[in-house]
């Protein structure tokens, strides 16, 4: 026994590829936050000439015209809420923040040492949540945010990503899922799920596998994992609502861990396991979760990522606020007006289907269903701040302390409103007020759409359950 | 020495001028590519160009929430660029050279509307000087070709005003004027001041981006 201990060869963590399988992702998972993993990337050498050729390669037009005619004028500077969550540091204003790194990496044909590489990954995913925000203020239409998701996919390929992100990107490609939930996790959550609530629901049912139906609905990972009362409350909500829908046996996870960790061939590969699932199942539409970076990497880029040239999904696709606005809109969900919730609310209006997808009106027409005095924040719409969890920043302990600060943004803008209730459509918003309410502590309550919806509805008789 | 500015070597950096920028646009609309890019800039040119248009358009007039947030700094970046482009563009004796050389000609601007703008140009030129040197988040991006670049542009209107004023020996300040607008032009393609024509192409790509992909096929995505 001792013997074998000591022949152990010690796999490395850090490598310039994704890991690809169980083991390697478990030795992963042992090494508790990271210790070794950081220590073995302190040594880690650059491949200088592999990098030198992926900016030959992919390094053009767009992100080579950015780079050139940055003005330097800085007015990308307040729009970034990292900017003024620390007291306007300059070294916070996003074209610094990619002058200093991308900027270098291009001047110096990928000449660049280990300690340049760190810097570059403390910058891309410590000081940036890919929000897009700066991109809108800036005169030349510069976006900071493509330019450091970029960077991202540089950093990567070298094997300089976060500890959080690398295991991120190993669970797609061995689960396909962000987290190790296999098929029949997932299957059996959903068994559970009807029979949990069939007693409250006679009849409740998520149909797996069903081909043909009119609704594919798809989920992140944390709702079979985490919260599964999530897929309860939506497959209450379609029951109610009489959707012939259906959830995938594969092909069921919209988010991508991936695309945070800038890992190309691990996006790929996602999202054509979802596109897979439409395929097979043939439904006439596509669903997805209340989740902003799900629906931006799934609908928004994935299709790209996939090789179709439309840029659109396999079926029609949409966020869950559109169904739910088309459902309230067209009478097959009422809710009871005297229930709509009495105390001042307002809206995280989530950057990655608002800003990067344009479904601003959408949740704001909800609003009068749910609330009796709804109030906007100061910056709503595309122009709303990043809840500053975005770009996968929640999850990565080197850079808790930062997410921390930039979170005073949101912080402040929601006093301002007066509201102590924000409804928040989208996973990573969700988790990102959380830490706001515990590390800030300003008495504020924080919503899904589901279960302030679930509250208010209008059962109709046939649906009730039959009393005894 | 006047001759061969004014003739030749006006000509060689017209010349290098013009190449120049469209060689520019033209490796700019080369170098698009759909799949890195994750813009489906042909199969939907429709939504593309209407999100082009629209982006260029916001931005070429102060319709835009930058102009709000910072009207100082926009309002001197806007009459800079305007003054700049239309004094020269208008100005009595460039307009006759060029009729002298090319026989060709179009309206002029009287010579003291030329004059203030000339002033604007150097003023707000100022203004963008010494922004560099005094707040600390343009400061920080600051690096000393940005210096040289507004400097470029500035010389062709400072050693214009002194010639045109005949402030010190005309005939050399001429000289030195002309020599100032020809390395301006020269600039052009090779520095940031590239952005005279690349400013469109960026502006028609992230509008496109917009327009395609981040909101117009919903009826939203000017998000300026
Ligand atoms: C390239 C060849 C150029 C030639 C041959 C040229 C020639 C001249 C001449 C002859 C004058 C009039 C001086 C007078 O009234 O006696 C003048 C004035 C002026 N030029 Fe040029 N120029 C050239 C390029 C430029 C460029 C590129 C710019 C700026 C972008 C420029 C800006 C001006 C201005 C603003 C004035 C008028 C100054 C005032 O009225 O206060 N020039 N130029
Ligand atoms: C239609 C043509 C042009 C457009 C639309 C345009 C637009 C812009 C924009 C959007 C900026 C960045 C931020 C700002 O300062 O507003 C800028 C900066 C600048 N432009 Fe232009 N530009 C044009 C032509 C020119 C030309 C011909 C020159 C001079 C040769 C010039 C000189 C500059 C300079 C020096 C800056 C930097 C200002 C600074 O130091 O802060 N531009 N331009
Ligand atoms: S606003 Fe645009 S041009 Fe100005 S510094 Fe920022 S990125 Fe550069
Ligand atoms: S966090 Fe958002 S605003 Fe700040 S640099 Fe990144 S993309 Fe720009
Ligand atoms: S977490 Fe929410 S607010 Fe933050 S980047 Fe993602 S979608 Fe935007």
């Amino acid at each position: 026994m001792a013997e074998e201990a000591k022949e152990q060869i010690v796999a490395p963590l850090v490598t310039r590829v994704p890991i690809k399988t169980k083991e390697e992702l478990d030795t992963l998972l042992a090494d508790r936050q990271g210790r070794g993993y950081y220590k073995e990337l302190d040594a880690f050498p650059v491949d200088t000439e592999a990098l030198k050729k992926t900016l030959e390669a992919t390094f053009k037009s767009r992100l080579k015209t950015w780079l050139k005619i940055c003005a330097h004028c800085g007015m990308c500077a307040d729009a970034c809420h990292f900017y003024i969550a620390n007291d306007n540091d300059p070294e916070q204003v996003p074209s610094y923040k990619i002058q200093s790194t991308l900027g270098e990496l291009v001047k110096k044909k990928g000449n660049v040492d280990n300690a340049f590489m760190q810097y570059c990954m403390d910058t891309a995913w410590g000081k940036c949540t890919c929000c897009n925000r700066c991109g809108m203020y800036c005169p030349h239409g510069i976006d900071m945010g493509a330019m450091m998701s970029y960077l991202r996919g540089l950093c990567f390929s070298q094997g300089f990503v976060p500890y959080e992100l690398k295991i991120g990107s190993g669970m797609h490609w061995v689960y396909k899922a962000q987290m190790d939930v296999t098929v029949q996790d997932f299957v059996e959550t959903c068994e559970w799920m009807a029979e949990e609530y069939e007693d409250d629901w006679p009849g409740l049912n998520i149909p797996v596998d069903k081909e043909n139906a009119d609704i594919l609905y798809t989920i992140n990972a944390r709702e079979p994992k985490h919260y599964p009362e999530d897929i309860a409350e939506a497959a209450i909500l379609f029951h109610l609502t009489g959707e012939n829908w259906t959830v995938p046996s594969e092909g069921w996870e919209e988010t991508s861990l991936v695309m945070f960790a800038g890992d190309w061939a691990g996006c790929k590969m996602q999202v054509e396991s979802v596109f897979e699932a439409m395929e097979r199942l043939k439904p006439k539409r596509m669903v997805v979760t209340e989740c902003g970076h799900a629906h931006r990497a799934t609908v928004t880029e994935g299709p790209y990522w996939a090789g179709i040239k439309s840029g659109d999904t396999p079926v029609p696709t949409q966020h869950y606020v559109e169904w739910l606005l088309e459902v309230l809109e067209n009478g097959k969900l009422k809710l009871d007006p005297s229930k709509k919730i009495k105390e001042p609310v307002t809206l995280q209006d989530p950057c990655n289907y608002v800003r990067n997808a344009g479904l601003a009106e959408v949740t704001r027409k909800i609003m009068p269903y749910i609330a009796e005095d709804f109030r906007e924040m100061a910056q709503n719409r595309e122009q709303n701040f990043c809840c500053s969890g975005g770009g996968g920043m929640n999850a990565l302990g080197r850079y808790r302390e930062q997410r921390n600060i930039g979170l005073r943004v949101k912080r402040d803008q929601i006093l301002a409103t007066g509201a102590k209730f924000v409804v928040s459509a989208c996973h990573n918003c969700w988790d990102a007020l959380r830490d706001l309410e515990e590390e800030y502590k300003i008495g504020m309550k924080w919503s899904f759409l589901k279960p302030i919806i679930l509250k208010m509805v209008i059962v109709p008789d046939h649906l009730k359950p039959k009393a005894e | 020495m006047y001759e061969f500015v004014r003739g030749p070597l006006a000509l060689i950096s017209f010349a290098i001028f013009f190449i120049g920028i469209i060689v520019r646009v033209v490796w700019y609309v080369k170098g698009l590519d759909w799949r890195l890019d994750r813009v489906a800039y042909l199969e939907k040119a429709d939504y593309g160009i209407r999100g082009a248009l629209k982006s260029i358009f916001h931005w070429i007039l102060p319709l835009n929430h930058t102009t709000a947030n910072h009207p100082i700094f926009m309002g001197a970046t806007y009459l800079f660029h305007i003054c700049l482009l239309t004094a020269p563009l208008l100005l009595v004796a460039h307009v006759m050279l060029i009729e002298e050389s090319w026989g060709i000609s179009w309206p002029t601007i009287p010579d003291t509307i030329a004059d203030y703008m000339t002033l604007a140009v150097i003023a707000a030129g100022g203004f963008l000087f010494a922004r560099r040197l005094v707040l600390p988040y343009v400061k920080i991006l600051t690096t000393g070709s940005d210096f040289l670049v507004l400097f470029i542009a500035l010389a062709p209107f400072i050693t214009g005003f002194i010639a045109y004023h005949q402030l010190m020996g005309y005939k050399f300040w001429l000289i030195v004027h002309i020599l100032c607008g020809e390395i301006m032009l020269i600039a052009i393609p090779f520095t940031k001041l590239s952005h005279f024509v690349l400013f469109f192409c960026s502006r028609a790509q992230i509008g496109m981006d917009y327009g395609i992909k981040r909101g117009g096929q919903k009826g939203r995505g000017v998000a300026w």
